[in-house]
């Protein structure tokens, strides 16, 4: 194995083992950010998945954060139902509504797709805030009885909700991966690289983007529970909020990789560090991202790990096949 | 195999093939001439699925094509080779053979990793099945278009200019390899302008012209043919 290869997966390795172990040394503040990066990533992975392999540049990522949101909210404190099923069920209620999501948004191509699931995005943020049950344009906080079903005491809620991000993160990473080395996978990165190419040598382009989009919705469900579990409250804005978990998700994606598994990864990292070093700028924080992302696109469409993998002879997460002879 | 009746394409007011006929027979080997803008890729692309005739059928092993999306007629047994190769770029020569055997010829993992090796060795790329498919050199992107469309197995194979850009050299080592494969059985349609090629392969030429086949014939007849001559190789009688 190449010395920069082997760099690059100890530096992963490291990182698995950093999650795994910083519950027992992390401040209840590193928790929560460790957390918030988990379900990022998660978020990022997707649509990495969506735009990067299959094409679907979407900019309504935030429906689905949104509609697992107030799924989550509505099993745990509407129907009473356990908070960890409830998570399970955001994502069930999520990839129910990608079925007709997808039958709308799948009629449009490019930048038609884009802007359309935006607008059904927005769409279902106003029709949030007409549940009144849900507290309608205000959102509604969870009740400290609820909030104690997932942790009696603080520290006990911050480590199960870290659990809980770590096990989506676990099972988004793990999947994604072996779905990428599948049959279904090699075809997918073929779309990637020649979309018309693609279906020449037989990979059904449709099936392969219907695939994806339901793939990715229960995730992103499950996402927005784990996170409405630690912001405690939905609210449409901020439960629908395209610029948490659409465009900051773009911006790691871009700057990361777009079309690799290890983009996602780079970018959440870039993100998280930019974000905490300079929040204190205000909205130069905001400039400072957008003149990064088009500086590094300039530089390498393909992101950081573009630019890494000019020195870099491999993939650090291998999803590609060999040759047995 | 192929059966083409009057077969139309319009794009607007431009009339690129009109009420073409053309039957390919199992096994044969059929050039395709005719000066730039006479319809030839747009001809393929309706045998592909890479678009919709505007009128006329298309009828593969007796099947009507007409609503038939490309990777489907790809799993029939239509596989095609673009003028401008198409490399999945990022990928290994091995896992771009290894996706039309997946995908095109329905194989399972194992069976489509065996079947890649082996075309890969049919058209001399084995040495560089690990290298990435956009490092590679025209001769060696040519010979990647043969082999991802052999990797799915086809009946049926569409060449578009697969000679074109080549030296003497280039050209020769290809149609061994294209030989081989109609040696094999496989029933091919080939459009190009190296007339050699052709010369040398080809078991009949049909010169399309204005949308339409003008003559069709032994490449000796044809290319003898003084309409021919006047239309394509742009000289008298």
């Amino acid at each position: 194995m190449k010395p920069t290869i082997l760099l690059g997966r100890l530096a992963l390795i490291a990182g698995v083992i950093f999650l795994i172990a910083a519950p027992a040394f992390l401040s209840l503040r590193g928790m929560q950010l460790t957390t918030e990066f988990m379900s990022l990533l998660v978020l990022a992975m997707m649509w990495n998945l969506l735009a990067g392999y299959a094409d679907i540049v979407t900019v309504g990522q935030h429906a689905f954060v949104g509609i697992g949101a107030y799924a989550f909210f509505g099993f745990l404190v509407l129907l009473g139902v356990d908070p960890y099923l409830s998570v399970l069920l955001a994502g069930v209620v999520s990839l129910i509504f990608a079925i007709p999501v997808m039958g709308l948004i799948f009629r449009l191509r490019a930048g038609y797709l884009a802007v359309g699931s935006w607008v059904v995005a927005e769409t279902l943020m106003l029709a949030a805030g007409k549940l009144s049950a849900f507290g309608g344009g205000s959102g509604k906080s969870m009740p400290v009885s609820f909030v104690k079903s997932f942790g009696a005491s603080t520290p006990d809620r911050y480590a199960n909700v870290y659990w809980l991000a770590f096990a989506l993160l676990a099972a988004a990473f793990l999947s994604t991966w072996y779905l990428l080395r599948s049959r279904i996978g090699v075809g997918l990165t073929a779309m990637r690289d020649d979309e018309e190419g693609a279906g020449a040598i037989g990979v059904n382009l449709r099936r392969a983007r219907v695939l994806c989009f339901l793939w990715v919705a229960p995730f992103l469900g499950m996402a927005g529970a784990i996170i409405t579990m630690q912001k405690l409250r939905v609210a449409p804005p901020a439960s629908f909020s395209i610029l948490d978990w659409t465009v900051y998700i773009i911006f790691i994606v871009v700057i990361g990789g777009v079309g690799s598994f290890e983009g996602p990864i780079i970018g959440t990292i870039v993100f998280f560090l930019i974000r905490e070093f300079l929040n204190d700028l205000g909205v130069w924080h905001l400039i400072i991202l957008g003149v990064i992302s088009i500086g590094v696109i300039l530089v390498e469409p393909k992101g950081i790990w573009g630019l890494l993998r000019r020195f870099v002879p491999g993939d650090l997460i291998p999803v590609g096949h060999k040759p047995r002879r | 195999m192929l059966n083409l009746h009057a077969l139309s394409k319009s794009f607007g007011a431009l009339n690129v093939l009109s009420n073409l006929d053309l039957s390919v027979p199992q096994g044969e080997v059929l050039g395709i001439i005719g000066p730039n803008g006479a319809g030839k890729t747009t001809l393929f692309n309706l045998i592909a699925g890479v678009q919709t005739p505007s009128s006329g059928e298309i009828l593969f092993e007796g099947k009507d094509l007409s609503r038939t999306k490309v990777w489907d007629r790809c799993r029939l047994g239509i596989a095609r080779t673009y003028q401008v190769p198409k490399p999945f770029t990022n990928m290994s020569v091995f896992e771009n053979v290894l996706a039309a055997g997946l995908h095109g010829g329905g194989q399972k993992m194992r069976d489509a990793a065996e079947r890649a090796e082996e075309v890969l060795e049919t058209v001399e790329l084995a040495h560089r099945k690990n290298t990435p498919a956009g490092d590679l050199s025209l001769l060696d992107l040519k010979r990647l278009e043969l082999a991802k469309a052999l990797g799915s197995n086809p009946r049926m194979l569409l060449l578009d200019e697969i000679a074109g850009g080549l030296t003497d050299a280039e050209c020769d080592s290809l149609l061994q390899i294209i030989g081989g494969v109609r040696d094999r059985g496989t029933t091919i349609v080939w459009i190009e302008h190296v007339i050699h090629a052709l010369r040398r392969l080809a078991d009949r030429i049909a010169v399309l012209h204005g949308g339409n086949i003008i003559v069709s014939g032994s490449p000796d007849e044809v290319l003898q043919n003084a309409h021919v001559k006047q239309v394509y190789l742009g000289v008298e009688g």
